[in-house]
């Protein structure tokens, strides 16, 4: 018969894994050669990585050309670059067109205005990332950063120069048009799953067919339309910028998935934190911006931000209206005599600024997640 | 004998009315010409098997369900299609849930300050007050800045009585309450509740909770498919029941 202790008995620590070996060294054994078969793939994958690294980093950093001289002419002589095709990388390309890759066809002499509009976007990012800035203030400092963006894109004013719209290009216009994008989205996305959720039916129903007829046919097609349709129905003289159609044809289109996302969120929350607010007295308004998308929009994070990050590379395909963004703008370079055949390095160049500005998003949202749910654990 | 407020005299107006209310949940019948009168003060226990529509019943006296036939008036205010009449109803009746319904995103404190806020446009501070005054009352008062996931049950359900509470409402309803407790934090609630009783509030209370009945009770009611089968004092109800049904659903859940 089993004694009965009078007293608690003293919580232990768990018995130590492994024959004494450092927890590092226990875990590789464990996982990666714990059996034959875990041994022998875990040898190959070991073998292919460490070739595909030899070969990147051969290609990419040690066989590298990095600049190429002038010929008699002024333009750059790609000799020694060709020869080395397939061996190692011409970054000479990146050095050679960075500018028109990062700023279009803006004036050579202007370009530190799209540099700064860069910079500006970046900071906007960063500031409001940190949720010591999440008050009413953000919004001043996102007008007047977008303001300065504007009349630094445009001139005009203030001793600059003008700038037409046309001639602005490369990664200014996709983070124009991203940005722009998402801000706008956003909200509509909010309006359209709440009025999708309403009882009356003319609110519930137009929300339904836009979100239905804008998921049923491609971004490629809604620009077109935003783009030729659209001036179509304007009175006789009036146009509307191209850039601008191009940015109401992103935001109608991510608004309409965003918005199925966020219903989901509507839906995922249990009916009780409707009802108790419901009970409380709380009005529509007060309840759904306290309550409810709070809770709804923290569900919702990861198929957000998987919109967001869609979104950003959807801007690429402005270039059926002639718009030249990022990627356009790397597809034009290597149309230049000089420089064609290295489109791998132009879209690996660019492949990377996608890369680390999409990964940041990733990254962020998970962060979001990490602290939102801080209140979940006792 | 326990010490009960008394109740209001039948000349006054009653606090709350139903007339002949029927509801249906498409074709299923759910409240059959259900009638009732609560009076300021009285406290009314509403037991029943499941599905009988108890807690239909009183989801629909602050119009979270909607009846189609039959007048609900609540301190003079019929429940109809009209918004402001709902928010208005809504206001003095405040509702006690079986899964408690905090907001889990807000803290203790946030949670009991956020209607009085929006709702009675009460300032801050004087909410924020208002709000550790009632959580003293039902003796949490030391949780005020944690979030309810934080909290047990039984705390979490003081928290839900101290949040409705907040409101000043003149009703209180009650949907199960205890029923998602464990026992040993059942008693917890129910102490919070019997004191309530005491202090004069009109409440109704769906429960299974037989003892709590006979301590707080006025009028017990004995709901069985969807109508009003029986009724009385807690006296007459549990010594002398009338009705078959009654006799065999008390001797269910007295039984064990």
């Amino acid at each position: 018969m089993a004694t009965i202790p009078q007293t608690p008995t003293v919580m232990r620590r768990p018995p130590m894994a492994g024959l004494g070996g450092s927890p590092a060294l226990d875990w590789v054994r464990r996982n990666l050669f714990s059996t034959w078969i875990n041994t022998a793939v875990t040898l190959l994958l070991a073998y292919l990585a460490l070739r595909a690294i030899y070969g990147v980093v051969s290609w990419g950093l040690i066989n590298a050309i990095w600049t190429v001289p002038l010929t008699a002419t002024g333009t750059p002589d790609t000799k020694v670059c060709r020869e080395l095709k397939g061996i190692g990388a011409c970054w000479a390309l990146i050095s050679e067109k960075h500018r028109f890759i990062f700023f279009g066809t803006y004036p050579y002499e202007q370009h530190w205005r799209p540099l700064i509009c860069i910079m500006l976007f970046l900071a906007l990012y960063s500031v409001s990332a940190m949720r010591r800035f999440w008050n009413s203030n953000l919004i001043y400092i996102w007008i007047v950063g977008l303001t300065t963006i504007a009349i630094l894109m445009w001139g005009g004013v203030f001793g600059l120069d003008y700038v037409e719209n046309e001639r602005w290009g490369g990664l200014v216009i996709t983070l124009i048009l991203a940005t722009f994008g998402i801000a706008f989205a956003f909200p509509l996305a909010i309006a359209l799953a709440l009025g999708r959720r309403s009882k009356l039916p003319a609110i519930s129903t137009f929300c339904v067919t836009y979100i239905e007829l804008i998921r049923g046919v491609p971004l490629i097609s809604v620009l077109f339309m935003a783009s030729v349709m659209f001036p179509l129905f304007l009175p006789e003289g009036l146009t509307i910028d191209k850039l601008l159609r191009a940015q109401v044809g992103i935001i109608l289109f991510t608004a309409a998935y965003l918005a199925e996302v966020i219903r989901g969120g509507l839906q995922a929350l249990p009916n009780g934190q409707y009802e108790a607010a419901d009970s409380l007295g709380l009005p529509y308004w007060q309840k759904i911006a306290f309550i409810i998308l709070p809770q709804a929009l923290r569900l919702v994070i990861p198929p957000m931000v998987n919109s967001f990050i869609g979104l950003f590379k959807d801007t690429s395909l402005v270039v059926i209206i002639g718009i030249f963004d990022l990627l356009n703008a790397a597809k034009t370079a290597i149309v230049d005599p000089a420089w064609q055949g290295f489109g791998v390095e132009a879209y690996v160049f660019v492949s990377i600024i996608y890369f680390v500005f999409c990964f940041a998003m990733s990254k962020y949202s998970q962060g979001l997640e990490q602290e939102f749910n801080k209140h979940q654990r006792r | 004998m326990s010490t009960k407020a008394q109740p209001a005299s039948a000349g006054d107006r009653p606090m709350i009315e139903l007339r002949k209310v029927n509801k249906w949940y498409g074709d299923f019948h759910v409240l059959r010409d259900v009638d009732l009168t609560v009076y300021s003060g009285q406290k009314l226990v509403v037991c029943g098997p499941s599905g009988s529509g108890k807690s239909t019943m009183i989801r629909c006296i602050n119009r979270l369900e909607e009846h189609q036939e039959g007048a609900i008036v609540v301190d003079g205010v019929e429940l109809t299609n009209d918004l402001r009449n709902i928010e208005q109803v809504r206001r003095e009746v405040g509702m006690v849930f079986q899964q408690f319904n905090l907001f889990p995103h807000l803290t203790v404190l946030e949670n009991l300050t956020l209607a009085p806020i929006w709702v009675r446009k009460v300032p801050k501070k004087e909410a924020e007050e208002s709000a550790m005054y009632f959580l003293e009352r039902v003796r949490i008062p030391e949780q005020a800045a944690k979030y309810p996931g934080q909290l047990s049950g039984g705390q979490q359900q003081r928290v839900a009585i101290a949040r409705s509470l907040c409101m000043k409402p003149k009703v209180m309803l009650f949907d199960e309450p205890t029923s998602a407790l464990d026992p040993e934090m059942i008693k917890e609630v129910l102490d919070v509740m019997v004191e309530l009783a005491n202090e004069g509030m009109t409440m109704i209370c769906v429960t299974h909770e037989m003892g709590f009945a006979r301590t707080v009770a006025d009028n017990i009611l004995f709901m069985d498919k969807g109508e009003i089968v029986e009724q009385g004092p807690p006296a007459t109800f549990f010594a002398a029941p009338k009705t078959d049904r009654l006799k065999t659903f008390l001797s269910q859940i007295l039984g064990h």
